[in-house]
C-alpha cells in the first residue's frame, strides 16, 4: 500500500483565483494511497518546501505529488525538497495545474474539475514510480574545435587558457577562415588580417593545441566526456617538419593559373601553394588534382628546389584518433552562389544580375580581395575583366536574402554593414568614383553600426536608393543597371562599370554531413539548431557538444567571437568535474523479453541502443539483445514507439505509468 | 507523334504564318498535330485582370477537351496561352474547392493533363540530336539572336523550364540547324506586348531598343515563339526604323521558321514569304 501526500499550490492567486484549493485538497484526500494531501500559498517557498519535508517524514511517505506549475520551473526544486527528506526524489511528480490549468481557464468550477482530473494521473503514476539514481559518466578532459575561422580559434584559445587541451581541425591548408581573406572590418575599419593573424600564430603556437590543418572530422563516436574522433588528415605532399617554409617550391612551380580558393578566384595560384602569406602553418599544400607530377609523373621541379627535400610524393590520406570530452563547431559560413546551381530548385534565381555571365559582377567576398592589401591587385580596386579602375560601382544589397520567392527567408545580417563599408573602402581609394547602393532596409543594429552607415553616405557621398534592381545586361562595356527608387517613386537606371552583390550567407559546405555525424540538428536552411534559442544558445541538444559563429546563424565578427567564448565556456563547466551526472530518465531495455529483432538499434537518432550478448558463466552465447549506451541515451522514447515485444521502456515514463495515467482520467 | 494542339486565337487569325511553319515542320519532322476539337479562348490579358474564376474556367474547358479527346500532350505555341493553361492547371490541382466550382462551370471534369508544351519543348521531345541528323542545309549564314519574350519562361513556377532570366533552351535548337546564337542582352526584355494597340509609341520605343540590342551584337536575324513579338518586331519594323531613323532589316523567324529552313523547307512552305520584313537576296544561302 502506498503512503503518497498531495501537495496543491496556491501560487499565490496564479491558481487559486481559477482553482478551488481546497476542494482539490479534499477530493485528493479520497484518491487511493493518499495518505496527506495540503495547500499552501507558495509551495515553493522555504515553508512550503518545509512543509512537504515535514509530511514526509512525518507520514513516512513513499511518493509526493506537487501539483504546481510547469515542470519546467520548479521540478528540480522540489526533487532537491523530497531528497532533502530522505526520500528517492525520482518519486516525486509534478502535475501542473497553472500552465496547463488555471492559466488557461476561467470557469473556476471546471477548472477544479481538471486540476483534480491532473492530481489523479499524477497520483496514479507516483504508485509506480521506484527510486532511480542519476547516471555517472567519466570525463576526458580534452576538446575538439571544428572549424579554424576566428570562431575556433577565439573558442581553441579560451578553452587552453582555462588549462584544457585543444584539437584544432580545419579542412583548408591554414586556419584563419573567411576573416583572414577580408579587407578592413566594419565599424571601425581595422584591418582584418592586422587583428586575426596575431591570433593564429597563439593558436598555432599555444602547446595546449593541437592543430590539424587540411583535416576533417571522418567520424564521432561515443557521448559526452567520451568523445572518439577519427579525424582524416589530407595529403599534403609536404612533410611538415622538413619544410621550412620558404617558399622557393611555389616559385617554381610552373602551374601558376589555377584560380585562388583563398582570392574567391580573382587571382591565381601554383598547383603547390600556401592560400595566403601569413599561412598557419606555413607550410604548403600540393593541389593533386593540378600537380603534374601526381596527375602524370611529369615536372617535378619542386622536388628538386627544395633544399630541405621536404617534398613527399608517397603521402597519402591518414587517419588519426582522438580523445575527447567535449566539442566546439565552428564551421562558419559561405556565400550563396548566384543564380548557378542548387539543391533546391526553389533558390536557383537572381538570372537577372548575370552573376558568372560578366565578369565585372562580383559578389561581396571577391570584393573584398579585390579591396585587400594582400590581394591579388594589392588592394588597387581593379575590375576583373580588363583590370581597369572602376568609375561606377552597384552595390546590391539582399541578393538571396529576405527573399521567399526565390531566395532564402532569413536575413544575411551583414550585408548591410559591409555594403556601406564597401562604399566607403571604393570611395577611399578612388576619390572621383561613385557608389551606388541599391537595398530593400537598412538594419544597422549594434554598437557604432548606423553611424558607420551614416558617414558612408553623408560624409563619402554614397548614394542609396531604397528598390531591388531588376536586370542587369552589358552595352558598350558598361553594366546597365536598371532598378527601382522607391521612396522617389522613380525607376533608376544606373551605367555601371562594375557590381558587387551582398550574397547570401550560408552554412558551409558538408554541413549536414557533420550535423547527422554529431547529432546535432539542423533548420530547413542547414544552419546548425541550438538547445534553446534564448536560455542555451551555444549548447545543442546533443550533450557535450556546442555551436558557435556562422554555422549557426549569419554573424558578424564579434558576435561570433562572443559566441565563440560562451562555448568555449561551456565547455570548461563540462570539464569542470571530475565526472558527470545525468538524468537517469533514459530508455532501458528488459533484456529477458528482447527479441534481439534490433528496430531500436535502427532507429535511435542518437545511436545510443547497441547490439549486446547474454552469456552463460562458461561463456556460451544464451541470446542476443539490445542494449542501452546510458552515456548517449537522450531519453526520446523513439525505441520505446518501434519495439514489437514491448521490452523497452523509459525510466520515469514506463508504457505501465502512462497507461496508469490514461486510466486514471477514464 | 501525334500530339493535341491549341492553336489560340492568333495562330487562326493575324498569325496563321505560324501556324503554318509549325505544322510544315513539325510534319517533315513526323509530329503530326490534332487541332482539340471545339477549343475557345484562353482568356488571354481579359480573363485574368477582371475575373479569377474566368480565368481559370476558360483554360479548364480547354485542358479537359483535350484530355477527353485523349491527347497526353498538347501544344500550346502561343505563349500566353501556354501560361494561361498552365497556371489554371496549378489552380486546379492546388484548390479543390475551386476544382469543385470549375467543373460545375466548364461542364466536364478536371483532372491530370494534358501535358502542355510551347514549341521549343516540342523540338526537345522531339530529340535535337535526331534534328541535327535530320538537317539538309545547316543555316551557317544565319547569326540569331534568341529573343523569348516575357512569357515564354515567365513565370518561374508557372513555366518552369529554364531559368527565367538567362534561359538557354532556344539556343540549343538552334545551333541543331546549323545557325548560331548570339549573346545579347534583351533575351526576356518585354516588346510592348499589346500596347502596340493602346499606346503604338510605347511599342517603337520597347521593339527599338530590342532590335538596337541584336543589331549591336552582331545579330542578323531574331528568332522568337511568339506571335505578339513577331507583330510588333516584324509587322512594325518599318515604322520603327522611321520612328528612329535607324535601318535594321532584321528578318524575324519563327522558331519552326528556322528549323523549317534547316530541314529544306522553302519559304512558300513555310509561310515566310508573307512577313513583312524578308531575307534580302543575297543573304538566303551560304
Amino acid at each position: 500500500m502506498s503512503r503518497i501526500g498531495v501537495f496543491v499550490c496556491w501560487c499565490g492567486e496564479n491558481i487559486a483565483r481559477t482553482v478551488d484549493v481546497d476542494k482539490v485538497v479534499q477530493a485528493s484526500r479520497a484518491l487511493p494511497g493518499v495518505r496527506v494531501a495540503e495547500h499552501y500559498k507558495y509551495m515553493c517557498s522555504d515553508p512550503g518546501q518545509a512543509l512537504i519535508r515535514d509530511k514526509i517524514v512525518a507520514d513516512k511517505l513513499d511518493g509526493v505529488v506537487v501539483a504546481s506549475c510547469s515542470p519546467h520551473m520548479h521540478l528540480k526544486t522540489f526533487r532537491r525538497a523530497v531528497a532533502n527528506a530522505g526520500l528517492n526524489p525520482y518519486r516525486m511528480e509534478v502535475a501542473n495545474v497553472r500552465e496547463h490549468c488555471s492559466w488557461v481557464h476561467h470557469d473556476k468550477a471546471t477548472a477544479t474539475e481538471k486540476a483534480i482530473d491532473l492530481i489523479r494521473m499524477s497520483v496514479a503514476k507516483v504508485h509506480y514510480d521506484h527510486a532511480l539514481q542519476p547516471i555517472r559518466v567519466p570525463v576526458t578532459r580534452r576538446a575538439l574545435v571544428i572549424g579554424g575561422g576566428v570562431a575556433g580559434i577565439q573558442a581553441a584559445l579560451d578553452i587552453a587558457d582555462s588549462g584544457y587541451e585543444v584539437v584544432l581541425v580545419e579542412r583548408d591548408p591554414s586556419i584563419g577562415g573567411k576573416m583572414a581573406g577580408l579587407s578592413e572590418t566594419f565599424p571601425t575599419l581595422d584591418c582584418s588580417q592586422c587583428i586575426l593573424t596575431p591570433r593564429m600564430v597563439e593558436a598555432g603556437q599555444r602547446p595546449r593545441i593541437r592543430l590539424h590543418t587540411y583535416s576533417e572530422v571522418e567520424s564521432v563516436e561515443g557521448f559526452i566526456g567520451n568523445f572518439e574522433v577519427t579525424i582524416r588528415k589530407k595529403a599534403r605532399y609536404v612533410d611538415m617538419v622538413k619544410c621550412t617554409g620558404c617558399g622557393e617550391c611555389m616559385k617554381i612551380c610552373p602551374l601558376k593559373r589555377t584560380p585562388s580558393e583563398f582570392d574567391f578566384g580573382m587571382g591565381t595560384r601554383p598547383a603547390i601553394y600556401m592560400p595566403f602569406p601569413q599561412a598557419v602553418p606555413a607550410r604548403p599544400v600540393v593541389d593533386k588534382n593540378v600537380c603534374a607530377k601526381i596527375i602524370r609523373n611529369g615536372c617535378g621541379l619542386c622536388e628538386k628546389k627544395c633544399a630541405p627535400g621536404a617534398i613527399n610524393w608517397q603521402d597519402r590520406d591518414e587517419m588519426i584518433q582522438e580523445k575527447v570530452g567535449a566539442i566546439v563547431v565552428a564551421t562558419g559560413y559561405k556565400l550563396y552562389s548566384i543564380g548557378r546551381e542548387q539543391k533546391s530548385a526553389k533558390i536557383t534565381g537572381y538570372g537577372e544580375y548575370g552573376y558568372g555571365k560578366y565578369k565585372d559582377v562580383i559578389d561581396g567576398l571577391q570584393f573584398e580581395r579585390l579591396v585587400s592589401a594582400s590581394g591579388p591587385t594589392n588592394g588597387e580596386i581593379k575590375r576583373p575583366s580588363d583590370g581597369k579602375v572602376p568609375q561606377t560601382i552597384v552595390f546590391i544589397a539582399c541578393v538571396g536574402s529576405r527573399d521567399n520567392a526565390k531566395g532564402l527567408a532569413y536575413c544575411s545580417k551583414i550585408c548591410c554593414m559591409y555594403t556601406a563599408k564597401h562604399t566607403m573602402l571604393y570611395k577611399h581609394k578612388v576619390h572621383s568614383g561613385e557608389a551606388h547602393v541599391f537595398y530593400m532596409d537598412i538594419r544597422a543594429g549594434g554598437k557604432g553600426y548606423d553611424e558607420f552607415v551614416r558617414r558612408a553616405i553623408e560624409q563619402d557621398g554614397a548614394k542609396y536608393y531604397r528598390g531591388r534592381v531588376s536586370k542587369i545586361t552589358q552595352e558598350d562595356g558598361k553594366l546597365i543597371v536598371r532598378g527601382a527608387d522607391t521612396l522617389a517613386g522613380v525607376p533608376v537606371t544606373v551605367e555601371a562599370d562594375m557590381v558587387v552583390l551582398a550574397a547570401a550567407m550560408r552554412p558551409a559546405d558538408g554541413i549536414e554531413e557533420l550535423a547527422q555525424k554529431l547529432n546535432v540538428g539542423v533548420d530547413e536552411f542547414g544552419f546548425l539548431l541550438e538547445s534553446h534559442p534564448k536560455l542555451r544558445p551555444v549548447e545543442t541538444n546533443s550533450a557535450g557538444v556546442f555551436i558557435c559563429g556562422a554555422c549557426h546563424a549569419p554573424k558578424d565578427i564579434p558576435e561570433s567571437v562572443a559566441q565563440a567564448s560562451a562555448a568555449a565556456s561551456k565547455v570548461a563547466v563540462t570539464f569542470a568535474a571530475s565526472e558527470l551526472t545525468r538524468e537517469p530518465e533514459i530508455a532501458k531495455i528488459n533484456e529477458l523479453t528482447c527479441a534481439a529483432c534490433f528496430a531500436c538499434v535502427r532507429t535511435c537518432p542518437y545511436h545510443a541502443v547497441e547490439r549486446a550478448e547474454i552469456r552463460a558463466r562458461n561463456g556460451t552465447l544464451i541470446k542476443y539483445t539490445a542494449r542501452v549506451n546510458e552515456g548517449l541515451c537522450m531519453g526520446c522514447g523513439t525505441c520505446v514507439a518501434v519495439c514489437p515485444s514491448k521490452s523497452a521502456d523509459i525510466e520515469g515514463f514506463t508504457e505501465e505509468q502512462i497507461y496508469s495515467m490514461v486510466e486514471a482520467l477514464a | 507523334m501525334n500530339i493535341g494542339y491549341y492553336p489560340g486565337c492568333a495562330l487562326h487569325g493575324s498569325s496563321n504564318d505560324y501556324d503554318q511553319s509549325l505544322r510544315a515542320t513539325l510534319g517533315a519532322l513526323d509530329v503530326t498535330l490534332s487541332e482539340v476539337d471545339d477549343w475557345i479562348c484562353c482568356g488571354a490579358t481579359a480573363a485574368h485582370s477582371l475575373n479569377h474564376k474566368l480565368a481559370v474556367a476558360l483554360p479548364a474547358r480547354n485542358l479537359a477537351l483535350a484530355r477527353l479527346q485523349g491527347h497526353a500532350e498538347m501544344l500550346a505555341p502561343c505563349p500566353l496561352c501556354s501560361m494561361q493553361l498552365l497556371r489554371a492547371e496549378q489552380a486546379l490541382a492546388s484548390d479543390d474547392k475551386l476544382r469543385a466550382e470549375i467543373e460545375v462551370i466548364v461542364e466536364a471534369p478536371a483532372g491530370a493533363g494534358p501535358r502542355v508544351l510551347n514549341l521549343i519543348q516540342v523540338f526537345e521531345n522531339a530529340g535535337l540530336d535526331r534534328l541535327k541528323s535530320a538537317v539538309k542545309k545547316p543555316l551557317k549564314h544565319l547569326k540569331a539572336a534568341c529573343y523569348y519574350g516575357c512569357l515564354l519562361v515567365r513565370p518561374p513556377g508557372v513555366t518552369s523550364f529554364d531559368d527565367a532570366e538567362q534561359p538557354r533552351s532556344m539556343e540549343a535548337v538552334v545551333a541543331a540547324t546549323g545557325a548560331s546564337a548570339v549573346d545579347w542582352n534583351y533575351k526576356t526584355e518585354c516588346c510592348g506586348a499589346g500596347m502596340t494597340m493602346a499606346s503604338p509609341e510605347t511599342v517603337l520605343e520597347l521593339s527599338n531598343r530590342i532590335l538596337a540590342n541584336a543589331a549591336a551584337h552582331g545579330a542578323n536575324c531574331l528568332v522568337v515563339a511568339c506571335p505578339m513579338c513577331h507583330v510588333n518586331l516584324d509587322m512594325k519594323q518599318t515604322a520603327i526604323e522611321k520612328r528612329f531613323g535607324v535601318h535594321y532589316h532584321l528578318p524575324i523567324y519563327y522558331l519552326s521558321d528556322l528549323v523549317g529552313m534547316a530541314l529544306g523547307l522553302s519559304p512558300g512552305e513555310l509561310g515566310t514569304e508573307r512577313h513583312f520584313v524578308t531575307a534580302p537576296a543575297g543573304a538566303k544561302e551560304a
